[in-house]
């Protein structure tokens, strides 16, 4: 995966896609402040979530311990994986125990992450996935671009197109004569994965709640794929990140008003589906529960960088942010793009690759993702901090940059040198090209002309005039 | 009143014109400007970058070339927005600063109670409310209160205002191709409104959308807003 500059060359440049991304941002951007405006408490809500968040944080353990409880007594059983790669392990011999050859997936965010289809497929188990983006990403052997919409990145010609072409290898077809429509579109998705959903024994999902105190987890959603996946295979197994969990059901409640019109500007998700353990004769007989761990405690170990795990995944910061419009959600590289991606992503996986370290610097510190963040997650703040460690670190560049940023400071720190200088570049402006070469100045001049020096800097002109 | 002017880096060495205007507009409505000539930075590229310890210097010094003002004003909403925001955080002296720091249309509407200056500026223009000054300081509409009351003004509305330009300091330089994507559109709406000059509060925002707009030869300028403010019927600004 290249750096975060590179990747997002290739989006700007391509224009269907940014077309693509811009209409689909801004339309979901004006129903989202439509939607948000319509409560007049909503500073309130944002306060409470973010208080609710950081108060779990801090007791995590407590409240792990206390769901795990629950989950057991009511019939569940919890697996605790502390990476990928253990998580991946758990659910695949889970899977195998059942004598399954195939699952079917509501979407979760913690899966992907971890890479558990890429997984299972290598162990022979075939993992379909049931939401409709994601679908259409799995259909077209693609990466989801979006937390909320993976498929943000198509239009409906393109889905079409995947639709024709690649039903019909995973299963049921598309329809002869399928055209771009979107209900026509909707009921091809419909057709072929009512077969799944009728066959499949296993279930896996994610989970955007898990409440301590009972021991409940909850998915809301808007398809309706994820009430068929959660309740009509005989085993479900749910991967969820340990930061999911909140005390209690009192708790929630801020969440299930903030979570949806934030991210799909509803007043509320059409199916919000609650699971407890499991009941005789309702719902899956077996239920597994796996903590999933992979870089969340080292993240919350670090005092500025922990906000980032407040996150519900609205989604809002990305179809807010100027820089995910032109960059597009593949840019980032992985499965949590746009702001929030870049902060969480270098705190769950570390710095040490090139993407990673780029992904601090992968916004304009314009705070468009902090003003609609319903937890209040201080987005700009958490980049800073982490451009501070990248750069501590020393990776590629960052010790010339460092140099650079130590002599620019001296100069800085000497006003009589500074004038000097600026003195010296306004008696030479009559020679200054338009465009310049050398790191830096070769950017900036690639795409804006340099301003024409002023004949004297500020200081002087003070010096003779007003003094 | 006695004020400070913190001038600003950019200004200084860039846009002097921008510190001739607010000092004469300052004077102007009675105000007596002194320019501390140990200011500097603020430190904001540093910090932004991340660079906290290379910042600590510049901090040092813009709190001691501002010592014993109790008003300093600067025609920047970004330089102003880092010594609010993020100046607390390098200790409690450089937290004293914050406070008493006002950007330039900020201390003519809240201190001085001004909205109409006198100016005279007979353009059709358009405001472009800078990020910093629009999110970290809540500028709110003091700058277009200022601007409506310019006689011979003509305010036009900018389609998508309140989007980055794509400056933001060095992501300029490390995202170019997002930067310049960013720039591209705010000029193509700032285009559309019709104006003759691109008004915004932050000149590091104009030095890259008129940078643009002089490499596409556009008919339209970027210019500070203290300039359109300063400018008069007995002297107009050029």
């Amino acid at each position: 995966m290249p750096a975060f500059p590179e990747a997002a060359r290739e989006a700007v440049g391509n224009p269907t896609l940014r077309a693509n991304l811009r209409h689909a941002t801004h339309t979901i951007r004006d129903k989202r402040a439509r939607a948000v405006a319509e409560l007049d408490d909503w500073a309130a809500l944002r306060e409470t979530g973010k208080r609710i968040k950081d108060r779990t944080l801090r007791q995590l353990d407590t409240y792990l311990l206390q769901l795990e409880e629950a989950v057991t007594a009511a019939g569940g059983t919890v697996h605790w994986a502390a990476d990928a790669a253990e998580a991946n392990r758990i659910v695949t011999e889970l899977v195998r125990a059942t004598g399954e050859t195939e699952v079917v997936k509501v979407k979760s965010m913690a899966t992907q992450e971890i890479g558990l289809n890429e997984h299972l497929a290598a162990e022979g188990i075939a993992a379909y996935e049931t939401d409709l983006a994601e679908l259409i990403v799995q259909l077209g052997d693609d990466r989801p671009s979006h937390i909320l919409v993976p498929a943000i990145h198509r239009n409906r010609g393109e889905i079409r197109d995947i639709f024709r072409e690649k039903m019909g290898s995973w299963g049921r077809p598309a329809p002869e004569g399928l055209s771009d429509a979107p209900a026509e579109l909707a009921e091809a998705a419909r057709l072929h994965l009512r077969e799944k959903f009728l066959r499949a024994k296993v279930g896996i999902s994610g989970a955007n709640f898990m409440v301590a105190e009972t021991g409940t987890l909850v998915v809301v959603e808007s398809e309706g794929n994820g009430r068929m996946c959660l309740t009509l295979p005989e085993t479900l197994i749910s991967v969820v990140g340990v930061e999911k969990v909140v005390p209690t059901w009192q708790d929630l409640e801020v969440f299930l008003q903030t979570l949806p019109r934030s991210s799909t500007a509803e007043r509320m998700n059409p199916y919000t589906s609650m699971w407890t353990g499991t009941t005789d004769g309702d719902g899956p007989g077996t239920f597994h529960l796996v903590l999933l761990d992979n870089g969340r405690t080292d993240a919350l170990a670090d005092e500025v960088g922990r906000q980032a795990l407040r996150c519900i995944r609205c989604s809002a910061c990305l179809n807010v942010c100027p820089v995910y419009e032109r960059a597009g959600g593949h840019a980032y590289g992985s499965v949590y793009p746009g702001p929030i991606g870049a902060i969480l992503t270098p705190q769950l996986r570390g710095t040490a690759s090139e993407v990673d370290a780029s992904l601090p610097y992968a916004s304009s510190l314009c705070g468009a993702c902090y003003e609609v963040c319903p937890v209040a997650i201080d987005i700009p703040e958490v980049l800073v901090h982490l451009r501070g460690k990248v750069a501590e670190e020393g990776g590629k560049g960052h010790r010339l940059e460092r140099a650079a940023i130590k002599a620019s400071t001296w100069v800085l720190d000497h006003p009589g040198v500074l004038a000097t200088g600026e003195r010296l570049a306004s008696a030479t402006r009559k020679l200054h090209p338009k465009r310049l070469p050398g790191p830096g100045a070769r950017q900036w001049t690639e795409s804006r002309d340099l301003p024409e020096l002023p004949a004297e800097p500020f200081r002087d002109w003070w010096r003779k005039n007003r003094t | 009143m006695r004020v400070a002017l913190f001038v600003t880096c950019v200004n200084d060495a860039v846009f002097p014109s921008t510190g001739v205007a607010t000092v004469r507009l300052l004077e102007r409505l009675g105000v007596t400007v002194d320019f501390p000539a140990a200011q500097s930075c603020c430190g904001q590229p540093q910090f932004n970058t991340g660079y906290r310890t290379e910042t600590e210097p510049l901090v040092r010094r813009t709190v001691r070339a501002f010592e014993g003002y109790d008003h300093v004003v600067t025609p920047s909403g970004s330089c102003a927005a880092m010594v609010r925001h993020h100046y607390p955080s390098f200790g409690t002296e450089a937290g004293a600063l914050a406070p008493r720091v006002h950007e330039l249309t900020e201390f003519l509407v809240d201190v001085l109670g001004v909205t109409d200056v006198g100016a005279y500026f007979p353009h059709r223009v358009t405001y472009h409310p800078s990020c910093h000054g629009l999110r970290l300081l809540g500028l709110g509409e003091r700058p277009r209160r200022l601007l409506e009351a310019v006689k011979g003004l003509e305010l036009v509305e900018l389609p998508g205002a309140e989007e980055c330009c794509g400056f933001g300091g060095t992501f300029a330089v490390k995202n170019p191709d997002v930067s310049a994507a960013m720039g591209a559109d705010k000029i193509t709406n700032a285009l559309s409104t019709g104006a003759e000059v691109l008004c915004g509060a932050d000149n590091s925002c104009l030095l890259h959308v008129g940078g643009m707009l002089r490499r596409q030869d556009a008919p339209l300028r970027a210019l500070h807003i203290a300039e359109i403010l300063a400018s008069t019927e007995e002297e107009p600004w050029a």
